[in-house]
C-alpha cells in the first residue's frame, strides 16, 4: 500500500513545483466569457471519424431563458495541441526562467482539462499552482513545530527539575487553548495589509506555533528515560557539553517515533490551512491553495452546474491519505506499537 | 486522591491567568479595536464612543483595565461583551448548550459506532469483514471534515431531506415537543456526521488494536480450557480489558468537546461558541475572547482529570498520591 502513497505523492509535488512549466495557463489568467466553462476533452478523432494530431474544439456560450449560461461544443473550431507552447516568461519558484509550457492551445482557444472556476480561470492550472502552498505549509510547518518541540522536548526531559516544570506548564498553555481557536485568535492580528507570501508565512507561522507543544511532551516523557543510560553518563563522565550530548546522544534516539509524528501530522497542517483558506482566512484570491479553491463549492448549489469546483477537495483528500498511509507503513515498520496521533478538526 | 485532583486544581490556576494575560496583550496590542470600526462610522458621534469606552474602563492604562478583569473574576464576572453589549457570561450561557447538544451527539455516535466495529472487525481478524471496515476507516481518516460537509449539504440541496444549515426551522416555535425534538435532530444530522468521521476511524483502529492483543493474552486460554462459552470468554473477559485503556481517550474527547466543533458550526451556521469565536476575534471582543480561552482552558483541565480519575477507578494498578 505504502508505495501507492510515495507515487502520489511524488507526482503531487512535482506537479506542484513545476506548475509553472506543466500547466497551460497561468494561476490568474481569466477570461471572464469562459466563466464555469466546462471541461474541454482532448480529441483524437474528429467528426468523421479519422485520427489526428491531439486537439479541442472551441467552445461557444449562449444564455438559456434562465439566463443560465450554457457553453456547446462548436465543431467548426479547431485548436490542435501544441508542445513546448511559447507564452508569456514565468520563473519556477522565482529562480529557473522559462517561458515554455509543456502543452497548451493558440488563442483564442482555450484549454481546460478540468473545467474553469467563476472567472474563467483554469482549474488544472490552478490546482497545480495550489498544491504550491497546500503542500508546502505542511513541509516547512512541520519542520518548524519539530525543531521547537525536539529542542524544547529535549532541554525539559534532559536537565529535569525546574526547568522542566516551567517548560512544561508552558506547554500546557498552548494545549489548554483549542487548536482553532488559537488559529482564528492568531490569523485576526495578522495585519491586513500583508502581501501574499507575507500572508504565506504567517500562516505556517501560525501553525507551526499550535503544533509544538504535544510532540515537545513526548519527546520530554523519552528523554527522561534516555537520560539514564549508560551511553548518557558515559558523555557526561567524559565531559561534553550539555547541548552536544542532548543533540548528539539523545535526540536521535527519538528519530523513529518523530519520522512518524511528523508523517502523520502533516495531514493536520494541510486540513488546517485548507479550513482556513475555505473560510476565506487564509491565502487570498488570486492567488490559489487548494482551501482556496474549494471555497467556491461553498456556495453549494453551484456545484450541481459546476461539478469540478469539488476537485481540489479531492487532492486534499488524496494527499491526506497519501501521508496517512506512508506514516502507517513507518510505524509498522519500526514499532507496531505506536498509537495514532490525535486531530482536532 | 482528593489531595491529588485539589493539587492538579490549584496548579492550573496560576496557568489560566497567565494564558489570560497573554491573550489580553495580544489583543490590546495589535492593531485596531473595536471601537475603531464604530469611530469610521458617521452615524456615531464621538461622545458615544468615548462614553463606551469610559464604561468599559477602556481610556484607563491596560494594567488597570487587566487587573480590573481578574479582581472580578473572582466575583464570577468575566466583563462585558463590545459587540452584544451584555456580559460576556450571557452571551457564552446561550451559545454554550448548543455546542454541547451537537458536540454530545456525535460523541455517543462515535462511540456507539467505533467500538462495534473495533470489536467486529478484531473478531474476524484478517478476514473479509476486517479488511472491510479498515479500508473504510482509512477513508474516513482521510476525509476533511470540511469536505463531506460539503458533500453532504450538497446531497440535502439536491433532495431536500435535510435542512441546508442553522439549527431550527423557521416554524420551530409551533411544533409540538415531540415535533421540536426531531427538528433539532433533523439540523445536527449533517454536523453530527461530519463531526464523527474522523474521531469514529481513530476509534475504532485503536478498539480493533487492543481487542487483537487481549484476544493474545494467556488468560483467554485458561478462560477457555476451563469450560467457559465463547460468548463469555469473549464478551465478559476479554472486552472488558480491551476497553480500559479507552477511558483515558473518552477523559480527552471530554476536554474538545466545546471546541472541537467549531469549523463546522461556522461552516453549516450552527449557532455555537465555535461561530461565537469567530465573531469575537474579528471585532476584537477582548473580553469575549478571553472568557472563551479561559472556559475551554477549564473543561481542558476537567478532562484531563476526569480521563486521570476514570482510569484510577478502573485499574487498581493506578494509585494517585
Amino acid at each position: 500500500m505504502s508505495w501507492v502513497g510515495m507515487v502520489i505523492l511524488g507526482l503531487l509535488y512535482t506537479g506542484a513545483i513545476f506548475a509553472d512549466f506543466i500547466s497551460p495557463y497561468s494561476y490568474r489568467d481569466e477570461n471572464r466569457d469562459y466563466s464555469y466553462c466546462p471541461p474541454t476533452p482532448i480529441r483524437v478523432k474528429d467528426r468523421d471519424g479519422r485520427w489526428q494530431w491531439p486537439f479541442v474544439y472551441g467552445v461557444t456560450m449562449r444564455f438559456d431563458q434562465y439566463y443560465r449560461r450554457v457553453y456547446e461544443i462548436d465543431e467548426t473550431q479547431k485548436y490542435p495541441l501544441k508542445i513546448f507552447i511559447r507564452t508569456e516568461p514565468y520563473k519556477i519558484f522565482g529562480l529557473i526562467p522559462g517561458s515554455r509550457r509543456l502543452f497548451g492551445v493558440e488563442d483564442p482557444g482555450r484549454l481546460y482539462l478540468w473545467g474553469a472556476d467563476a472567472r474563467g480561470r483554469d482549474l488544472f492550472s490552478r490546482i497545480l499552482y495550489g498544491g504550491r502552498v497546500s503542500l508546502f505549509i505542511g513541509l516547512i510547518g512541520v519542520s518548524i513545530s519539530f525543531t521547537i518541540g525536539l529542542i524544547i522536548g529535549g532541554i525539559a526531559g534532559y536537565f529535569g527539575g525546574r526547568i522542566d516544570n516551567i517548560l512544561m506548564r508552558i506547554c500546557e498553555m498552548f494545549m489548554m487553548v483549542p487548536g482553532f481557536y488559537l488559529l482564528l485568535a492568531l490569523r485576526a492580528v495578522v495585519p491586513p495589509d500583508f502581501n501574499s507570501v507575507q500572508v504565506f508565512v504567517s500562516i505556517v507561522v501560525i501553525l507551526a506555533f499550535i503544533g509544538w507543544a504535544g510532540l515537545a511532551r513526548v519527546i520530554r516523557g523519552m528523554c527522561l528515560s534516555l537520560r539514564e543510560r549508560e551511553y548518557v553518563l558515559a558523555a557526561k563522565a567524559m565531559g561534553q557539553s550539555d547541548l552536544a550530548i542532548i543533540l548528539k546522544h539523545i535526540l536521535p534516539h527519538t528519530l523513529s517515533y518523530s519520522v512518524v509524528a511528523i508523517m502523520l501530522s502533516i495531514p493536520s497542517y494541510i486540513i488546517m490551512e485548507s479550513a482556513l483558506s475555505l473560510l476565506g482566512l487564509g491565502i487570498q484570491d488570486p492567488f490559489a491553495s487548494w482551501g482556496n479553491l474549494l471555497s467556491e463549492a461553498m456556495g453549494i448549489v453551484q456545484i450541481k452546474f459546476a461539478p469540478w469546483i469539488l476537485l481540489p477537495g479531492l487532492f486534499i483528500f488524496l494527499s491526506v491519505m497519501a501521508f496517512n498511509v506512508i506514516g502507517d507503513a513507518l510505524r509498522d515498520y519500526w514499532d507496531p506499537r505506536f498509537k495514532t496521533g490525535q486531530r482536532n478538526l | 486522591m482528593i489531595g491529588y485532583i485539589v493539587k492538579r486544581v490549584l496548579v492550573v490556576i496560576p496557568l489560566l491567568l497567565v494564558m489570560a494575560l497573554f491573550t489580553f496583550i495580544f489583543m490590546q496590542k495589535t492593531a485596531g479595536s473595536f471601537y475603531d470600526s464604530l469611530r469610521m462610522d458617521p452615524l456615531i458621534s464621538e461622545q458615544t464612543i468615548d462614553y463606551y469606552e469610559s464604561l468599559y474602563h477602556l481610556d484607563r492604562p491596560l494594567s488597570v483595565q487587566f487587573l480590573h478583569w481578574v479582581v472580578n473574576l473572582f466575583r464570577l464576572e468575566f466583563g462585558y461583551s463590545f459587540y452584544f453589549n451584555i456580559p460576556v457570561i450571557q452571551v457564552i450561557k446561550g451559545r454554550l448548550w448548543n455546542t454541547f447538544i451537537l458536540s454530545l451527539t456525535s460523541m455517543i455516535m462515535t462511540w456507539g459506532v467505533a467500538l462495534p466495529l473495533g470489536i467486529w472487525a478484531a473478531l474476524r481478524h484478517n478476514r473479509f469483514v476486517d479488511r472491510m471496515i479498515q479500508f473504510i476507516s482509512y477513508i474516513c481518516l482521510s476525509t476533511p471534515s470540511f469536505l463531506l460537509a460539503i458533500l453532504l449539504l450538497y446531497f440535502a440541496s439536491q433532495t431536500g431531506w435535510l435542512p441546508m444549515g442553522g439549527m431550527r426551522s423557521a416554524h420551530y416555535e409551533e411544533l409540538s415537543l415531540l415535533g421540536k425534538w426531531w427538528d433539532l435532530l433533523r439540523h445536527m444530522a449533517i454536523p453530527a456526521v461530519c463531526l464523527s468521521i474522523y474521531s469514529i476511524g481513530s476509534l475504532q483502529r485503536i478498539m480493533r488494536g487492543n481487542m487483537l492483543e487481549t484476544l493474545r493474552q494467556q488468560y483467554l486460554l485458561t478462560a477457555r480450557a476451563k469450560g467457559l462459552p465463547e460468548n463469555r470468554v469473549i464478551y465478559v473477559h476479554a472486552l472488558r480489558n480491551a476497553i480500559n485503556p479507552l477511558i483515558t481517550i473518552l477523559g480527552y474527547s471530554f476536554s474538545s468537546l466545546l471546541s472541537g466543533a467549531a469549523l463546522l458550526e461556522i461552516i453549516y451556521g450552527w449557532p455555537g461558541l465555535g461561530n461565537l469565536m469567530l465573531t469575537a476575534v474579528r471585532s476584537k471582543d477582548v473580553y469575549l475572547v478571553m472568557a472563551s480561552f479561559m472556559m475551554s482552558g477549564v473543561l481542558f483541565l476537567m478532562g484531563n482529570l476526569l480521563a486521570d480519575i476514570l482510569l484510577a477507578k478502573c485499574d487498581p494498578r493506578i494509585r494517585y498520591e
